[in-house]
């Protein structure tokens, strides 16, 4: 009862709780509460020495977005957060790395090298600030190197750490959003804009929340704003002698909507929500304002926007002479964004124009990973030869994440979702993964070599063991069921075994923004 | 973090761009048709050497040149042998088993080349020639393989129609089911039509059978003949259940015909490795054969 009025949500809290308040009564001063030893733990790297109370009260007051939380809500935020201190120019997170960690600078101040091609480059943010919002919210790699400008602590809030921060604390919610923005827009338009530019557009922007499927701008329509996709992704569409032809996909991060900003005319195509998604609209006007005050900004859009026009005008071009091959390519683009690319970040797809069904990728799956394979070829639609078997799509915002008790669902170094060992079995992401490609099954028993099969046919051979064998060899062994998934054969040396065990070519995996490309449409003819 | 993104890790995203972003080409495209064409070159090399270089008294197997052509030979014959291992073992490692099967592809068809230059066209009733023409036995049946993987994996995806195996025979039992049931209110002799088609075991008729594929007159098309339309019963509630009938015959025989289709897909996909695979074994121990008894009389 005491630790409920101190406000901790679950039971364990309130018997910890509990527990200090009867020690501290029946004379026990120097008692320190159950969490005290993880603390300790993660604030032992840091310079300087403090206390484990310092040290929090050091966070909260430096960082920005935590100034609004309580001690109590600073305890428990940092047991799944970390603090980390970088010496003058290590490199904190490098570009196109995956993450999805939110960064709070208590001390000293990062640089940004905005331009991937000129490290020189940088952008400064300073102490309080925070950075990695980018990834956080739409899932996607970090867009930028990092590097300590000086010697710096931060404070490196994990997805869920970050998710919670913004559902407890509205202000730190608010800031995010803000700089967010801010950041997007900067790092859109290059160098060159600082923040004094982009306030009046921020201050102006709009988040809106777009439901799957949903047009945010109709083409002919005559609104004049633009916005940037902040998580999901969405695709633009014209209307083509009655069919909507498909132009391009555009992943979160991407900005839309300026050529009628630029130039005043209707809207020349369709945008709308390949998922559930975010965009930040901002009205034209003060963007044409920016424009007018950044002559090499204005460029830079206009370039964009000829390289937009280019494509729009190949395809309308070619669905004058090969019509049947623009339908064939919408169509196969609106198939394979029906079956979860548009929040993939990396699927495997089967040319069913080369797969001879010989199953070897199943087999080399299982043989990889504990004799069990995470996919399943036969299953799953198919389109024009185009099959999405069932295996993972290692989502943007994986859907398996959402309730995992144990939080043993997390996204690995090259990008992929993987479950580590401290799943419990409840079966939580099986339910929740709506392509259905996690299962749950128990690790069987190892097979005899596979020279000991070959020559002397010993054990049931290559590919995953059936069903009875491995019953029969587990018995008397007790093995838990566990939820296995693709792990993208992360940490095997030649990646996925799926794609390199497919003798003829027709496993390939992809990334939707490569895939969902006018080259598609060349191939297609 | 930082020590989490090292250089090594960023090879790792650039391998994992380079995989995405990979032309997808075909086994027999891989690599622009580098093994067609170093195959290519290299049958055109050993063609011109062989017109160009004099060996006396004639060309054979057992000069210098056609000792060459015969190790270079050997060499190929166990490495290509090798893909069968090759694809059953999913070992770790930058090895990709399209590039195996394409140079496997090109590179056996190199040996046509190679092997009947080797024999210096001295072929006659003995273990030597076994090997030969084991050797194009082999090749003759893997030819054979790379047509059908060219043309057929198409018709196997068309007549899948998204249904797994499982699925498929699923759906027979299903509509087996519903046949039974209604069935119930037919003659006699009508019910024993139908009784003698879901009897029928309809998928065990072997090798020769998994070939002749569907469209084949078996008990369920005896009873769609015989509840036909072209008759009617004088009642017209006997006909509704003669309909439905009817209609879940028609389902079935169009189901088995999926099923029989696919199966004879498989067949023609897979038929020619029960051939490939064992003469290849028997091309190996000739060949064992052939080089022991060179050894012996030399």
């Amino acid at each position: 009862m005491i630790g409920a009025l101190a406000g901790y949500p679950l039971i364990k809290h309130c018997m910890n709780q509990g527990y200090d308040v009867v020690e501290f009564i029946s004379g026990n001063t120097e008692l320190k509460p159950a969490d005290e030893p993880i603390l300790v733990e993660k604030f032992k790297d840091l310079p300087g020495k403090r206390s484990t109370e310092e040290w929090l009260e050091f966070l909260r007051a430096n960082v920005g977005i935590l100034n609004g939380m309580n001690p109590l809500q600073m305890r428990e935020f940092m047991l799944s957060s970390d603090a980390r201190a970088f010496k003058r120019g290590e490199v904190i997170f490098e570009r196109n790395a995956p993450g999805s960690s939110l960064f709070g600078i208590a001390q000293g101040s990062v640089a940004v090298e905005v331009d991937p091609d000129d490290p020189s480059i940088t952008v400064p943010i300073g102490q309080g600030s925070i950075f990695g919002e980018v990834g956080l919210i739409s899932g996607r790699r970090r867009g930028a190197t990092i590097r300590a400008a000086e010697d710096t602590i931060v404070v490196e809030i994990s997805r869920l750490g970050a998710l919670k921060l913004q559902s407890q604390v509205p202000t730190a919610k608010d800031a995010i959003d803000r700089i967010s923005i801010e950041r997007q827009l900067l790092q859109l338009f290059g160098s060159g804009l600082t923040s004094q530019d982009v306030s009046e557009l921020v201050a102006a922007a709009e988040v809106i929340s777009v439901p799957a499927g949903e047009s945010v701008i109709e083409e002919g329509a005559e609104d004049k704003d633009i916005y940037i996709i902040r998580r999901g992704s969405m695709i633009v569409e014209k209307n083509l002698g009655g069919h909507p032809a498909f132009l391009s996909y555009l992943p979160a991060g991407s900005y839309f909507g300026e050529m009628a900003v630029i130039d005043g005319s209707r809207r020349t195509a369709t945008v709308r929500a390949a998922i559930k998604s975010e965009v930040v609209k901002f009205p034209g006007a003060a963007f044409n304002a920016l424009l007018e005050r950044k002559p090499e900004i204005r460029q830079r859009a206009l370039d964009d926007m000829a390289a937009r026009r280019e494509v729009n005008d190949f395809i309308e071009s070619r669905k004058a002479s090969f019509g049947g091959a623009v339908d064939m390519y919408s169509q196969t683009a609106q198939f394979l964004l029906d079956n979860g690319l548009g929040e993939a970040t990396d699927v495997l797809l089967i040319d069913e124009k080369l797969c001879v069904g010989c199953d070897n990728c199943e087999k080399a799956c299982a043989d990889s990973h504990d004799g069990l394979s995470r996919l399943d070829r036969e299953a799953g639609r198919t389109y024009a030869h185009l099959h999405v078997p069932t295996s993972c799509r290692h989502c943007e915002h994986p859907h398996c994440m959402a309730d995992c008790p144990p939080n043993a669902i997390r996204r690995g170094p090259d990008g992929e979702v993987f479950i580590d060992e401290t799943c419990i079995g409840c079966g939580n992401c099986q339910r929740n993964c709506p392509y259905g490609v996690i299962r749950m099954d128990a690790k069987p028993p190892a097979k005899p070599s596979f020279l000991s099969w070959l020559l002397f046919g010993n054990g049931p051979g290559p590919g995953e063991a059936s069903y009875s064998w491995r019953k029969k060899a587990a018995e008397g062994t007790e093995v838990p069921k566990v939820a296995i998934k693709c792990d993208m054969c992360s940490g095997i040396e030649g990646g996925p075994a799926c794609v390199r065990a497919c003798p003829t070519g027709a496993a390939i995996r992809v990334s939707p923004e490569r895939f969902l490309s006018v080259a598609r449409l060349e191939e297609v003819e | 973090m930082a020590s989490l993104f090292t250089d090594e890790d960023e090879t790792g995203f650039a391998a994992a761009e380079r995989r995405r972003s990979a032309e997808h080409e075909s086994f027999l495209s891989h690599r622009r048709f580098f093994w067609a064409k170093a195959s290519g070159g290299l049958a055109l090399f050993v063609l011109l050497t062989y017109l160009l270089i004099d060996v006396e008294p004639r060309h054979n197997g057992g000069s210098w040149y056609g000792y060459t052509l015969g190790t270079l030979g050997l060499g190929l014959i166990v490495w290509l042998a090798w893909l069968g291992i090759r694809k059953r073992r999913p070992t770790p490692g930058s090895w990709s088993l399209k590039g195996w099967t394409s140079a496997h592809v090109w590179l056996g068809l190199s040996l046509v080349v190679i092997g009947t230059l080797h024999t210096g066209f001295q072929l006659g009733w003995n273990v030597h020639t076994l090997a030969w023409a084991l050797m194009m036995l082999v090749i003759i049946t893997g030819i054979y393989g790379i047509t059908v993987y060219a043309t057929l994996p198409a018709r196997l995806s068309e007549n899948r129609r998204e249904m797994t195996r499982e699925q498929m025979v699923e759906s027979l039992t299903m509509i087996d089911r519903q046949l039974e049931a209604a069935a119930q209110p037919l003659s006699r002799e009508d019910t024993d039509c139908v009784i003698a088609a879901l009897e029928q075991d309809v998928f065990s008729t072997g090798l020769l059978g998994r070939l002749r594929g569907p469209d084949r007159h078996d008990a369920t098309r005896d009873a769609l003949d015989r509840i036909s339309t072209d008759r009617a019963y004088d009642r017209d509630e006997d006909d509704l259940a003669q309909q439905k009938v009817r209609g879940l015959l028609g389902r079935r025989a169009s189901q088995i015909d999926q099923i029989r289709r696919q199966m004879r897909t498989k067949a023609l996909l897979e038929i020619w490795l029960f051939a490939h695979v064992p003469l290849t074994i028997a091309l190996l121990a000739a060949l064992t054969a052939h080089v022991i008894s060179v050894f012996f009389y030399w």
